[in-house]
C-alpha cells in the first residue's frame, strides 16, 4: 500500500509493506530518524512518543504501535521536527534549562509529548505525562519544565501541519482498492482502508478473516510482541460513520471507532465518575488510539470499559452485511476469549440510556496512573424512598469475562440503602465471583477490594467520602 | 570557577533535539547483521533434543550458534566463570539463552528465535528460599556470619525485646535504553565494540576471552547509555560478546539489542531478601543488641551477589550505634535470573532492616520513631578530636596481593579480593564504630535531621495527622522520618582506582577522558567542570569524549557511587601535570616562580602579564613541552577483610534524611504520598543541580522499589511481570505533589575531589521513609503492629491494615 503523509513539514510517500509495519521501525530504519526511541514497543513507556495532526486535532501516540497505514494523509511530527532554524522549541528549551533530562532516552518523548499539550493549551501535565515512563529525574523538574513553557509562543510549523492535515486527511491511499472491493492481493499483506461501515461490512463478508484494526493498541501488541503476521488486515480510521456520538433525549450512541480521549470528554458531563477511571486507562497517547469499540470487542476480563457500560445498562449494536442486532452488552461476553460475535460480524455501536447519574467507577491497581486493573468495580444504583429499586452492579478482574454480580443486585433490591445494607450484603460477592491469583493480584485481595468497594459506594454517596486521589496534604 | 555551578547536562540540548546518540542509534555499515538469543522455556532440567532446523530455515536467518559452536571461551560471568554465554545441554532458568540467531533484520532475528524445537527432561527447580534453605544450595560453604561483641547476651538481657521478619522483593532496572552492543569487525582480527555498559574494561576482558585474543586487540566505547543503575554492569557482557562472535565468524558488523520483554527476561535484577530480626532495648527505646538473618535469593549465577550481601550487611546498621550485633547472610542459590547489581548493591535491603527494627520498638514502645531513631544515632562528628591529618595516608594492602589466576577477571566487583594485611583501623577520635569495625567520624545526621524536622515541619504535620486520623475512619495519614548512612568505596579495595587521559591542543582546546561512564548521572559533566576549573577556562572549552579502553586501560566499572569521586580526582592530577608545565615554562620565560602562574577566566596570568590559554598552549607547544598527561588515582585509607568482617571498606560516608507523608484507603489498600521533604548531604557539591536530580531520581526510583514495583514468578519459575504492562515503575502521578529537596551546607571532611561527595546511590535509601510513613498509616488502624513487607502494594497495605485491626 503506498502512503503519504507530511514528515516534519515535509511529504513523503511510501510502501507500507506489510501493512503492519510499525511507525517507530520505519522511522528508525528506513528514515534513520532515531530520535524517536523503542522503550518497551508496545505503548507503555511513552519513548516512541510523537506527534500526529489530522483534521480532528493534534495528538501524541506511540509510533510502536502505530501501523503506517494508520498515517496516510496525515501530518506527523518527530522530535527532530521541533526546532526551527536552529531555535529550540520552548518546551526543549525549559527541560535543558530545568535539567529535565538525565539519561536522556525518555527525553524526546516527553519533550514531545509536552510539545502536544502546548499546542493544545493543555496545561493539566500529570495527565498528559501519565504515559511517559523517566527511570532517572523523579519527574520532578520534567514537571517544573512544563509549567515553565505554558503559553510561550507555538512555533509557525503547527499552522503547516494542521494545514496538510485540514486538506488530506480525509484522502485516500493511492493504491488502495477501490471500497468494499477485494483488497490488493500483490501486497504482502492484504490490507484495506475502508471508508464506511458500509464498506467494512461488504469487505467482512467476503473475507470474514480479516483482522479489524482500529487503535491498533492491541492489534499492535500482536504485531511487536506475537510476531504474528497478519496476512489480512482492514482499517477503520476511515470509517468516519463508525466515529460518529449521538446524543439524544433517550440516550447516547458510542460509535465503536470513538477514540477514548472522546469517551473521555463525553463522559465528564454524563458520568464524571467513569469519566475519571478513563482518565486512568491508559495513558493520553494510547486513548487517542484506543477505540471504544476495540475495548469491547476484544473480549479482555480486565477492559474498564465493559463493567461501566453494563452498570449503565448499555446495549451493544452489531453488524454483519446488512444484518444489524442489538444486545445487553453483558451478553456479549459469552467466556473467556469467547464472545458472541459472528464470522463478518463487526462492533458498530454502543448506547447508554440516559440516566441520572449516579455511577460509579472503581479502578484498583497497582499503579494509580497506566495500570491494568486488578480489579474494576461499577456501581448503579437506583433508590426511592432510601430504598434500592434498581441495582446494576458489574466487575472486571473478577472473572474469566466483565460480569455483572447478580446476586449482590439481588441481595440489595428491596433493601434500605444504608451502611448495614452494604456491609451485610457484600458478602453475596462471594457467590457472583471465584476470581483468579494471578501477577497483579490474589484472588482473596481481589474479593475483599471487591467487597469494600460496595462501602465505598455507600460512604461516598451517603458521607461525602473522597476518593484518595483527593486527599491533599 | 566552573565547579560546583549548576550548569545544565552537557548533553541536554542533545537530548530534548534527539540527537544523542545511544548505541542503537549508530548508523549502521550495510550488510549489518542482527542478534537473538534462542530462551530456555523451562527452569532447570537438560534438553534431551534440539531441533533448530526451523530456526535455520526462517527467512533471513544466516547462522544459528549453539554453545558447541564458539571457538573460545563460553563465558559471560563477571566472576567465578559460572555463567555460559549459551547454555550447552544443562539450564538453569526460564530465559537462559541457549542458542543465538544471526540474521539479516532484528525483527527476522526475534522471529526466528522462537522457531527452535526443543525437547527438555526437567528437572526440581529451586525457586524460593525455604527450596534453597531446604537443599542447601547456596553460593560460598555457608553463611557469611560478622559479629560485635555478644549479641545474644545484650538482646536476652535487655528490658524490651522485638523479634520479626521483613521480605523485601527485588526490582527491575527499567533502564528506559535496553541493553544493547555492537561489534566491527577490524583487521587482522581485531574487534571495536560499541556497548551500552557500565564497565567498558569488563566487556573488552570479556570480548577478548570471547574470541581468543589478548584484551589489546579489543577496544570498546561507550559514550552514554540510556540509564544504567547497575544493570549494565555486568549484564551487557551477553550481548556485547554474542556480537564479538559473530561478527568474528560472519566478517560482518553485528548489532544486539533485547526486545523489552526479554531484556526482563533474561537479565538479573535486584536481589530479594527476608531478613530476621531480634532486638533488645530500653524503655527509652536505644539498642543493646541487634541480631539479623539475611536471606537472599542470588539466582542460579553468582555474578555480583556475594559483595552485594557483603554490602547489605555493611549497611545493617545504617545511621544507628549497635553496641552489640550479628549478622548472618545466606547467598541462596535458585533456578531465576542471576541477581545482580542495582544502585545500593544490596545496602538499601541491609537498611530496610534496621529501619524495620527501629519503626517495630518504637511501636513497641509507643514512642514517636523519629526520637527512637536519634536516640540511636551514632555520636556526632562534632564532639570526635579533630584527626583526619594524623591518620596514615594510605593504608591499602599493595605489597601483598596474591598472583591472580589466568582469566580471572581483575576488574570486577565478583572477582576474589587479595587477603587484606590484618592492621588496625586507626581511630584517633576515639569514635564509636559499626559492626565491621570502622570508626564512624564524620556523623552529621543528628545536625541535619534537627534541620529537616524545622523545614518540614514535622512535629506539627504529626500531630495534625493524628487528630485527621481520629476523624476518618476509612482513610489514614502516616508520616516518617528515615536517615541514609551510606558507605562511599568499592568494598574490593583494589578497584578504587582510576585513570584519566587530557590532551591540550595548540589551539587552546582541551580533550578529556576518563574510566568514567556516562549513564545520565552527569559524570561527564561534572568531570568536565573540573578540568576546566583547574585551567581557568569555560566549560566549552573542554571536549567530553567518550569512554574508550584504548585512551584509559583498566577502568573499574561506574559503580559504587564511585564515578566522580575516582575519576575528578584522575582528571585533576593530569590537568595539574599539564597545568604545571605549562606554568614552568611561563614562569622561567618571565623569570618568576612558577607559583607566580595562575590560570583563571581564560587567561593564563604570569606575574603582572597575562595570555590567552591559547596563547600559552602554543608557547608551550613551540617550546616542545608535552601537552598531554595521564592522570591516575587510588583512594586513601581503606582496608577490608570480608572474611572476618572488619577494616575500613568505605573512605567515608554520606548521609541524608527524608521525611515522607502518605494517605492510605483501608478499603482497597490505595495510597498516595502527600508529600516529601529531604535534606541530603553531597559535601561541597560539584553541580548542585545535578546532585538535585539524582536525589528527586534516587527517591522516587527507591519509593517506587517498596510500593508498586512487583516482580512476581510463577510456580514454574516464570517471570510474569516482563514488561511495563505488568511491571510497574512509578509513573509522573506517583511524585509527591509537595515535593522539597535541599543539599546540606557542608564539606567532606575526606579530601575528596574539591570536598564533594558521591551522590549516586545513597539517595535511592531516602525512599525507606515511604515505607515507614505507610507503616504509620496502617498503624493508625488499631494495636498491632503492620509488619508491612514490600513491595507494599495495595494488596500487602490492605493485609496489614487487617492485622493490625486483628491486634496481631
Amino acid at each position: 500500500m503506498n502512503i503519504t503523509f507530511l514528515l516534519n513539514g515535509e511529504t513523503v510517500s511510501t510502501q507500507a509493506a506489510p501493512a503492519t509495519a510499525t511507525l517507530l521501525d520505519w522511522l528508525r530504519e528506513s528514515r534513520h530518524l532515531t530520535g524517536t526511541k523503542e522503550g518497551c514497543n508496545e505503548g507503555d513507556c511513552g519513548a516512541c512518543t510523537v506527534m500526529v495532526t489530522d483534521d480532528q486535532g493534534t495528538r501524541a501516540l506511540n509510533a510502536c504501535i502505530l501501523l503506517l497505514p494508520q498515517l496516510h494523509g496525515k501530518a506527523l511530527r518527530t522530535v527532530e521536527g521541533l526546532a526551527e532554524n536552529g531555535v529550540l522549541h520552548p518546551v526543549q528549551k525549559e527541560m535543558v534549562d530545568h535539567h529535565a533530562s538525565q539519561c536522556g532516552f525518555c527525553t524526546p518523548g516527553f519533550v514531545i509529548a509536552m510539545v502536544t499539550s502546548h499546542a493544545n493549551g493543555s496545561t493539566d501535565h500529570a495527565t498528559a505525562l501519565a504515559g511517559n515512563l523517566c527511570r532517572c529525574t523523579g519527574y520532578a523538574p520534567i514537571l517544573r519544565a512544563a509549567k515553565a513553557a505554558e503559553g510561550q509562543p507555538i512555533p509557525g510549523w503547527l499552522t503547516i501541519d494542521r494545514d496538510y492535515a485540514r486538506t488530506n486527511s480525509g484522502a485516500t491511499p493511492s493504491a488502495t482498492v477501490p471500497e468494499g472491493q477485494r483488497p490488493d492481493a500483490s501486497a504482502e499483506a492484504a490490507a484495506a482502508l475502508p471508508g464506511s461501515s458500509d464498506a467494512l461490512a461488504a469487505l467482512l463478508l467476503e473475507q470474514p478473516d480479516t483482522t479489524i484494526i482500529a487503535g491498533a493498541t492491541d492489534v499492535g501488541l500482536w504485531v511487536t510482541k506475537k510476531l504474528r503476521d497478519l496476512p489480512r488486515v482492514a482499517f477503520l480510521h476511515r470509517c468516519r460513520d463508525l466515529q460518529q456520538i449521538e446524543v439524544s433525549e433517550e440516550s447516547i450512541r458510542i460509535g465503536a471507532a470513538v477514540t477514548m480521549d472522546r469517551v473521555l470528554t463525553l463522559m465528564q458531563k454524563h458520568h464524571p465518575s467513569y469519566a475519571s477511571m478513563i482518565r486512568r486507562y491508559g495513558s493520553a497517547q494510547v486513548r487517542a488510539a484506543a477505540t471504544i469499540g476495540g475495548n469491547i470487542a476484544n473480549g479482555s476480563p480486565i477492559g474498564d470499559n465493559p463493567p461501566a457500560l453494563i452498570a449503565l445498562g448499555a446495549t451493544l449494536h452489531l453488524r454483519s452485511g446488512d444484518v444489524r442486532r442489538g444486545m445487553p452488552i453483558e451478553a456479549f461476553f459469552i467466556d473467556y476469549g469467547k464472545q458472541d460475535r459472528g464470522p463478518s460480524e463487526f462492533v458498530e455501536a454502543v448506547t447508554i440510556p440516559r440516566q441520572p447519574d449516579r455511577l460509579k467507577c472503581y479502578k484498583l491497581s497497582k499503579r494509580f496512573d497506566q495500570d491494568i486493573s486488578a480489579v474494576c468495580g461499577c456501581f448503579n444504583l437506583t433508590t426511592k424512598d432510601s430504598k434500592i429499586v434498581e441495582a446494576r452492579i458489574a466487575f472486571g478482574g473478577m472473572a474469566g469475562t466483565p460480569k455483572r454480580a447478580t446476586t449482590l443486585e439481588q441481595a440489595l433490591i428491596g433493601q434500605r440503602w444504608a451502611r448495614e445494607t452494604a456491609e451485610q450484603a457484600m458478602s453475596a460477592l462471594d457467590e457472583d465471583f471465584a476470581p483468579l491469583t494471578d501477577m497483579r493480584a490474589s484472588a482473596t485481595y481481589r474479593l475483599d477490594a471487591a467487597r469494600n468497594m460496595l462501602l465505598r459506594y455507600f460512604l461516598e454517596d451517603e458521607a461525602g467520602l473522597p476518593a484518595i486521589s483527593e486527599v491533599r496534604v | 570557577m566552573s565547579v560546583s555551578k549548576p550548569l545544565p547536562h552537557d548533553s541536554g540540548h542533545l537530548h530534548v533535539q534527539g540527537t544523542a546518540r545511544y548505541v542503537d542509534d549508530i548508523p549502521s555499515p550495510q550488510g549489518t547483521l542482527h542478534l537473538a538469543f534462542g530462551l530456555s522455556q523451562i527452569a532447570h532440567g537438560r534438553i534431551a533434543e534440539i531441533d533448530l532446523q526451523p530456526v535455520r530455515d526462517a527467512p533471513g536467518v544466516v547462522a544459528v550458534l549453539e554453545a558447541g559452536d564458539l571457538p573460545h571461551s563460553n563465558d559471560v560471568s563477571p566472576s567465578v566463570h559460572d555463567e555460559p554465554l549459551l547454555s550447552g545441554h544443562s539450564v538453569h532458568y526460564v530465559g537462559q539463552p541457549v542458542f543465538l540467531v544471526v540474521a539479516t533484520s532484528h525483527l527476522a532475528a526475534r522471529k526466528a528465535a522462537r522457531m527452535a524445537r526443543i525437547d527438555y527432561q526437567p528437572r526440581d527447580a529451586i525457586l524460593t528460599i525455604e527450596e534453597a534453605l531446604d537443599a542447601d544450595a547456596r553460593f560460598e560453604e555457608g553463611p557469611r556470619i560478622w559479629e560485635k561483641g555478644d549479641a545474644e547476651e545484650a538482646i536476652d538481657t535487655a528490658p524490651h525485646h522485638v523479634e520479626g521478619r521483613i521480605e523485601m522483593g527485588g526490582q527491575e532496572h527499567f533502564y528506559l535504553e535496553g541493553q544493547a552492543a555492537m561489534a566491527w569487525p577490524q583487521e587482522g582480527g581485531d574487534m571495536l565494540v560499541m556497548s551500552s555498559t557500565q564497565h567498558p574494561t569488563e566487556i573488552q576482558h570479556k570480548v577478548a576471552e570471547a574470541i581468543g585474543r589478548p584484551m589489546h586487540a579489543v577496544r570498546v566505547e561507550t559514550r552514554r547509555m540510556g540509564g544504567g543503575f547497575g544493570g549494565k554492569e555486568s549484564q551487557g557482557n551477553a550481548l556485547a560478546v554474542s556480537c564479538a562472535v559473530a561478527a568474528r565468524l560472519t566478517g560482518k558488523p553485528c548489532k544486539m539489542r533485547y526486545d523489552r520483554d526479554d531484556d526482563m527476561i533474561i537479565t538479573g535484577k535486584r536481589h530479594d531478601f527476608r531478613i530476621d530480626y531480634r532486638a533488645g532495648f530500653d524503655s527509652d527505646g536505644l539498642l543493646t543488641g541487634v541480631d539479623f538473618i539475611h536471606y537472599t535469593r542470588c539466582g542460579w549465577a553468582q555474578d555480583l551477589s556475594l559483595p552485594v550481601a557483603d554490602r547489605a550487611m555493611l549497611h545493617s546498621d545504617n545511621a544507628y550505634h549497635l553496641p552489640a550485633a550479628r549478622i548472618e547472610s545466606h547467598r541462596l542459590r535458585t533456578n531465576t535470573q542471576s541477581a545482580t547489581a542495582f544502585r545500593g548493591f544490596g545496602g538499601p535491603q541491609g537498611m530496610v532492616g534496621i529501619e524495620r527494627v527501629m519503626d517495630h520498638v518504637a511501636h513497641e514502645l509507643g514512642l514517636d520513631p523519629v526520637l527512637v531513631r536519634q536516640r540511636n544515632f551514632y555520636a556526632p562528628a562534632s564532639v570526635l578530636a579533630q584527626p583526619a591529618s594524623d591518620v596514615p595516608k594510605d593504608n591499602s594492602p599493595e605489597n601483598n596481593a596474591e598472583p591472580p589466576e589466568a582469566g580471572v577477571d581483575l576488574t570486577s566487583r565478583g572477582a576474589v579480593a587479595a587477603s587484606s594485611q590484618d592492621a588496625a583501623v586507626p581511630n584517633a577520635g576515639g569514635a564509636q564504630t559499626t559492626p565491621y569495625g570502622q570508626p564512624v567520624e564524620d556523623f552529621i545526621l543528628h545536625e541535619m535531621t534537627e534541620s529537616l524536622m524545622q523545614s518540614s515541619d514535622y512535629a506539627a504535620r504529626r500531630a495534625k495527622a493524628a487528630e485527621w486520623n481520629a476523624q476518618n475512619p476509612i482513610l489514614k495519614r502516616g508520616i516518617a522520618m528515615t536517615p541514609v548512612k551510606f558507605g562511599i568505596s568499592f568494598t574490593l579495595t583494589h578497584l578504587n582506582q582510576a585513570g584519566a587521559l587530557v590532551h591540550v591542543y595548540q589551539d587552546g582546546s582541551v580533550h578529556l577522558n576518563h574510566g568514567g561512564t556516562e549513564m545520565g548521572q552527569g559524570l561527564f559533566l561534572k568531570v568536565a567542570q573540573v578540568a576546566a576549573a583547574r585551567f581557568g577556562l569555560p566549560l566549552e572549552a573542554v571536549k567530553i569524549t567518550a569512554t574508550d579502553t584504548a585512551k584509559v586501560p583498566n577502568t573499574s566499572a561506574t559503580a559504587a557511587s564511585s564515578g566522580s569521586d575516582l575519576n575528578g580526582m584522575a582528571v585533576k592530577t593530569a590537568c595539574d601535570e599539564i597545568a604545571g608545565r605549562i606554568a614552568a615554562h611561563l614562569a622561567k620565560l618571565h623569570q618568576l616562580p612558577a607559583d607566580a602562574v595562575t590560570f583563571a577566566e581564560g587567561r593564563v596570568h604570569v606575574g603582572e602579564e597575562s595570555y590567552t590559554f591559547e596563547e600559552a598552549a602554543k608557547l608551550a607547544y613551540e617550546a616542545r613541552i608535552s601537552l598531554s598527561a595521564t592522570g591516575f588515582y587510588k583512594t586513601p585509607k581503606v582496608q577490608w577483610d570480608r572474611i572476618k568482617g572488619q577494616g575500613r571498606p568505605f573512605f567515608y560516608f554520606a548521609y541524608g534524611a527524608a521525611v515522607s507523608e502518605v494517605v492510605i484507603d483501608t478499603l482497597t489498600g490505595e495510597y498516595r504520598i502527600l508529600r516529601a521533604d529531604i535534606l541530603h548531604d553531597c559535601g561541597a557539591s560539584l553541580n548542585p543541580a545535578i546532585d538535585i536530580g539524582q536525589i528527586e531520581g534516587g527517591y522516587v526510583q527507591g519509593a517506587g522499589w517498596l510500593t508498586t514495583e512487583e516482580l512476581v514468578w510463577d510456580d514454574d519459575g516464570r517471570l510474569r511481570t516482563h514488561a511495563p504492562s505488568t511491571y510497574k515503575i512509578p509513573a509522573i502521578g506517583d511524585v509527591p505533589e509537595v515535593f522539597n529537596v535541599a543539599l546540606w551546607d557542608g564539606a567532606n571532611r575526606e579530601d575528596t575531589i574539591y570536598r564533594s561527595k558521591a551522590v549516586g546511590e545513597p539517595p535511592f535509601m531516602l525512599g525507606i521513609s515511604v515505607l515507614m510513613a505507610l507503616s504509620d498509616a496502617v498503624a493508625a488502624c488499631g494495636t498491632g503492629y503492620p509488619a508491612l513487607d514490600a513491595p507494599a502494594t495495595p494488596e500487602r497495605v490492605l493485609a496489614a491494615v487487617q492485622r493490625v485491626r486483628d491486634g496481631v
